[in-house]
């Protein structure tokens, strides 16, 4: 069964906080919903079907469906894989409007870790407890930034990539936030900048790294008869494609990630290709992330990415794929440590003819989100979508 | 610029009955892999069940104690620390440390041997690695 066409994302909204030292990730959340709602020009009592993960307060979907008065659900999910989970729910959501599982599904993300100053990727933290691989990675500073330096090093080591090579992703990053009034890095940057900013984990640079910011965004993907109903410019789900990449064993290989796996599904669910793809959400905790996963996606050749980026290829107007117009992790945002959410608005924006009119791509109808969620290094999970304008 | 291993404190080692034998040996100097019985095959991390089969015919075995660096990286905090895949002799790659040397010598496909360091209180030590 294929969800090609049977759903639509009708709502789309990005909180414009990036501190929340006044809000409750409770009330964020509501808040992100509300404008999501707003935005689909429906109300919280149409939605019977709610998706969040275990970064929403409390038991699953329970706490915060108790919260948001959502009385009508007759379907959730609060499927975790870390940040790519809010795209992994654009395709669970579709699978359950194709299957009449609900009609109008509601997806939301808010988190508060830079109010609550965070060592978001420098500090060591487990996912939980009974944890089996913790005894065996935490003891040895296990954190995000150095699970994804891990990859770096390795890629520089297999293929030549430099860091001059990443930083180009953060600079087309920064061309494009310059225009996103609610960015949090605005000021554009040079490869220059990004090589000489102080290291954090080698060869991951304080520029390689994305923001760490408050806020959160949310979805409403509906059935195409709803859809259709409403006022909102058509993006339809064409295709997606998930997968989780682990250590296997023992064996691992930490030149690829899981989107090897994830975006040949979806290019074939959506019946498309690479070459195809006018605007992509590229997951960007890292430089290196945006590399590998373009590698991994079919953008370029494996161990081509630094000379795919590399030149402005990444910015509007300047090369041949435009990736993250609002700035992305890397500039704008990355609520609750989770850039998932964000990379699917900005699709949306895109396909809408609604991102800023200085990084629109013109006449943009075919659009791909893509996210890794965990960690790059030792296991994650990759989430694709394909997305068209209608 | 030289960056020497700092000797920064390591927080204690969540002991659980499955992994208890693969630390017991720790404390002894020992280095034990995961052996899969169904096919012959050295897994890691240690663990009840096979990652080839998932039946439970595992047991551990001593490893060598030696192999190379398959990647590194220094986190450059204030007391700065090597995280690394090595990769054992006997094939398998674990996420470990690089330690007791100068930290920005270490490369990839450096030799290195196990090195056993204390951890707080009664928890067993880490399991980690200085050039061979």
């Amino acid at each position: 069964m294929s969800i090609n066409g049977k759903a639509y994302i009708v709502g789309a909204f990005e909180h414009p906080t990036r501190k929340a030292d006044d809000k409750s990730v409770a009330q964020l959340h509501a808040e992100v919903a509300y404008g999501a709602l707003q935005d689909a020009g429906l109300t919280k009592d149409d939605v019977d079907g709610f998706f969040c993960t275990g970064a929403a307060p409390g038991l699953g979907p329970l706490n915060m469906a108790d919260y948001l008065g959502l009385t009508k659900l007759r379907h959730f999910d609060s499927t975790d894989v870390g940040g790519s989970s809010y795209v992994m729910h654009v395709g669970h959501a579709a699978e359950a409007i194709s299957m009449g599982l609900c009609d109008i599904a509601l997806v939301t993300l808010a988190g508060r870790p830079r109010a609550e100053a965070m060592a978001t990727g420098t500090a060591p933290r487990s996912w939980g407890v009974n944890v089996p691989d913790d005894p065996f990675e935490i003891p040895y500073g296990r954190t995000v930034a150095n699970a994804y330096a891990l990859c770096a090093m390795r890629h520089m080591h297999e293929f030549g990539t430099t860091s001059e090579q990443l930083a180009w992703i953060k600079v087309a990053a920064s061309h494009h936030a310059q225009w996103n009034e609610h960015a949090m890095l605005r000021k554009v940057v040079t490869v220059e900048d990004v090589v000489n900013s102080p290291m954090v984990s080698d060869p991951l640079h304080r520029l390689d790294c994305c923001v760490i910011s408050d806020g959160g965004g949310a979805l409403i993907i509906t059935k195409p008869e709803i859809a259709k109903s409403l006022k909102r410019p058509l993006v339809k789900v064409r295709g997606h494609g998930e997968a989780t990449k682990n250590q296997n064993a023992g064996y691992t290989d930490l030149t690829y990630s899981g989107a090897r796996w994830s975006g040949p599904r979806a290019f074939e669910e959506a019946g498309c290709r690479p070459a195809d793809i006018q605007y992509a959400s590229i997951y960007d905790s890292f430089t290196i992330t945006v590399l590998m996963q373009l590698e991994d996606l079919g953008f370029c050749e494996k161990g081509q990415g630094g000379k795919f980026v590399a030149d402005g290829n990444l910015i509007s107007g300047v090369g041949k794929l435009p990736f993250n117009t609002d700035g992305g992790g890397l500039c704008n945002n990355h609520p609750a440590n989770r850039g998932g959410m964000t990379k699917v608005i900005e699709a949306v924006r895109q396909l809408r003819g609604e991102a800023h009119p200085k990084v629109q791509v013109p006449g943009c109808t075919l659009a791909l989100a893509h996210g890794t969620g965990g960690l790059l290094g030792t296991r994650h999970g990759s989430a694709t979508v394909i997305l068209e304008r209608e | 610029m030289a960056t020497p291993a700092s000797n920064r404190a390591l927080p204690a080692i969540a002991v659980d009955p499955t992994n208890k034998p693969y630390f017991d040996a720790a404390r002894e100097g020992r280095l034990l892999i995961g052996l899969c019985k169904d096919t012959g095959k050295h897994f890691w991390y240690p663990r009840g069940c096979s990652p080839f089969t998932l039946s439970n015919n595992v047991e551990l075995v001593e490893a060598k104690g030696t192999g190379t660096v398959y990647t590194y990286t220094v986190m450059r905090t204030k007391e700065p620390y090597c995280v690394a895949y090595v990769e054992l002799d006997e094939g398998v790659r674990i996420f470990t440390n690089i330690v007791d040397c100068d930290l920005d010598e270490v490369r990839i496909g450096q030799k290195v041997k196990v090195v056993f360091k204390p951890t707080q209180g009664d928890s067993p030590p880490a399991t980690m690695f200085t050039p061979a």
